[in-house]
């Protein structure tokens, strides 16, 4: 990383290393934000200073699915009329934002991950213990039913699904995955083989 | 002046998310070795390269240059080897594959022999009836390819023929195995050898089997689960002995074949 000229103030430099540190930012990015900071009212800056400290004090996993919130258990866990019969495991948290568009009414389980043997990430690593002592015990008497793998359908997470499912098998919930073909606004001459022959074998009946 | 384009068949080795929703790929090539390329969008549900450019899938690559990656303009799987992806015990073994193809692999040499180890041994990983076999074959076939194929026939050290080959057929006989010396020893070698641990003459046997047959014969074997794992531990220690370090992806192996078990 080159290094930053030796005329500027070391509060902007401090500023500027610790914005480097982010994913997808550079030396470059970080001194024009760097700038923007120091020209912007002293509101911005003081605004963005607390929302810091505060994702880093007040957040915290949540006990049941291990999503990130402020209260725990999390807003999702604690609506009665969410269905904890039926359990979501998502890779990472924003998937559960995802799911929450397409309205989804069960509960949620957060794997912080996905197993990726290159990288070191095994079984181990991620939260995959909680997951099968929740389905084995339910929650406020109520068993859970179904288990619906929404890991990515990259390869690790195909990998992951079927890790989980094979630790599943034998715990009397039915095991399920997102359905696999097709995206809204695709085009299928650019579609690959194993997404159009999962679209043929997952075809309706209209 | 070069042209700004060009083209060639990969294999995904590693993919990394990059930025908002781009991906860096690690992809091995015939003609220009290992190299890192960008295929931006690669994570947007709509994008048309996503499902061309998955792990460990082999793929026909337009690229443009780019200043600090090339960028992926388009891309055609040729094979996506299904097996792997839903197969865990086929899919453990392919990221063990790609780490130790990584690990072989230079940026920016042409490596055509290296390339087709790697492409038969996918397809080897999703066609054979046991995996573990398929892996030992690849791992057989890349010592030998990168000039540390283990010499089984006689002493590494001495040159002399092994007191194994000469026991009664039947007899249960071990001879010494030293990564560090190259192969088997004899038994004054042995004494010598710091690394030198014993091998039962079954496993000797299929370790010379893994030197000279192709996939089609082995499969016809039926190897029982101790000699397998006897191998496996000799290759497996030949490799952390070459390479100076432990490989990641041999937890996942043990994890999968656990949870099997």
């Amino acid at each position: 990383m080159p290094s930053l000229p030796r005329s500027l103030p070391p509060s902007v430099t401090r500023l500027v290393d610790a914005l480097s540190q982010l994913p997808g930012i550079g030396p470059k990015t970080a001194s024009r934000l760097a700038y923007f900071l120091l020209r912007a009212p002293p509101e911005t800056a003081a605004s963005l200073a607390d929302a810091l400290r505060d994702l880093k004090a007040r957040t915290r996993l949540c006990s049941v699915c291990l999503n990130i919130t402020e209260a725990d258990p999390c807003e999702i866990c604690s609506t009665p009329s969410r269905d904890r019969g039926v359990i979501c495991v998502v890779e990472e948290p924003l998937d559960v934002t995802a799911l929450e568009r397409a309205r989804f009414g069960g509960v949620y389980h957060v794997l912080h991950g996905v197993i990726s043997p290159m990288n070191g990430v095994g079984p181990d690593d991620l939260r995959i213990r909680e997951l099968l002592a929740r389905v084995a015990e339910g929650r406020d008497g109520v068993p859970v039913r179904e288990v619906i793998l929404a890991t990515n359908p990259t390869l690790e997470g195909e990998n992951t699904a079927a890790f989980i499912a094979r630790k599943l098998s034998g715990s009397g919930a039915r095991v399920s995955r997102l359905a696999r073909g097709l995206p809204v606004g695709g085009d299928l001459e650019y579609a690959d083989e194993i997404t159009l022959s999962r679209a043929i074998e997952g075809r309706q009946n209209l | 002046m070069a042209s700004r384009t060009y083209q060639t068949d990969a294999i995904v080795l590693r993919r990394d998310d990059y930025g908002e929703a781009d991906r860096l790929l690690t992809v091995l090539t015939p003609g220009l070795g290992k190299l890192r390329v960008m295929a931006k969008g690669a994570r947007k549900m709509t994008s048309r390269k996503a499902g061309h450019v998955e792990l460990f899938t082999e793929v026909r690559l337009m690229l443009a240059r780019g200043r600090t990656f090339d960028i992926v303009t388009q891309a055609e799987a040729i094979a996506t080897h299904r097996a792997l992806r839903e197969d865990l015990r086929r899919g453990s073994y392919a990221h063990y594959l790609a780490e130790l193809t990584d690990q072989f692999a230079q940026e920016q040499a042409e490596d055509a022999a290296l390339y087709d180890l790697l492409s038969n041994g996918l397809v080897w990983l999703c066609d054979a009836r046991d995996p573990a076999l398929a892996a030992r074959l690849f791992e057989m076939r890349l010592l030998s390819l990168s000039g540390y194929r283990p010499q089984l026939m006689r002493c590494a050290r001495t040159g002399e023929p092994l007191e194994v080959d000469q026991a009664a057929e039947g007899a249960d006989v071990a001879t010494a195995y030293s990564p560090a010396e190259g192969g088997t020893l004899c038994a004054r070698a042995a004494l010598l050898a710091r690394d030198g641990f014993a091998l039962p003459r079954s496993a000797l046997m299929l370790l010379r089997v893994l030197q000279t047959r192709e996939l089609d014969q082995l499969d016809a074997l039926d190897v029982p689960e101790a000699v397998g794992d006897q191998v496996e531990r000799a290759l497996r220690r030949t490799f952390v002995y070459t390479l100076e370090r432990a490989l990641k992806s041999t937890r996942f192996i043990r994890q999968v074949e656990g949870a099997e078990s």
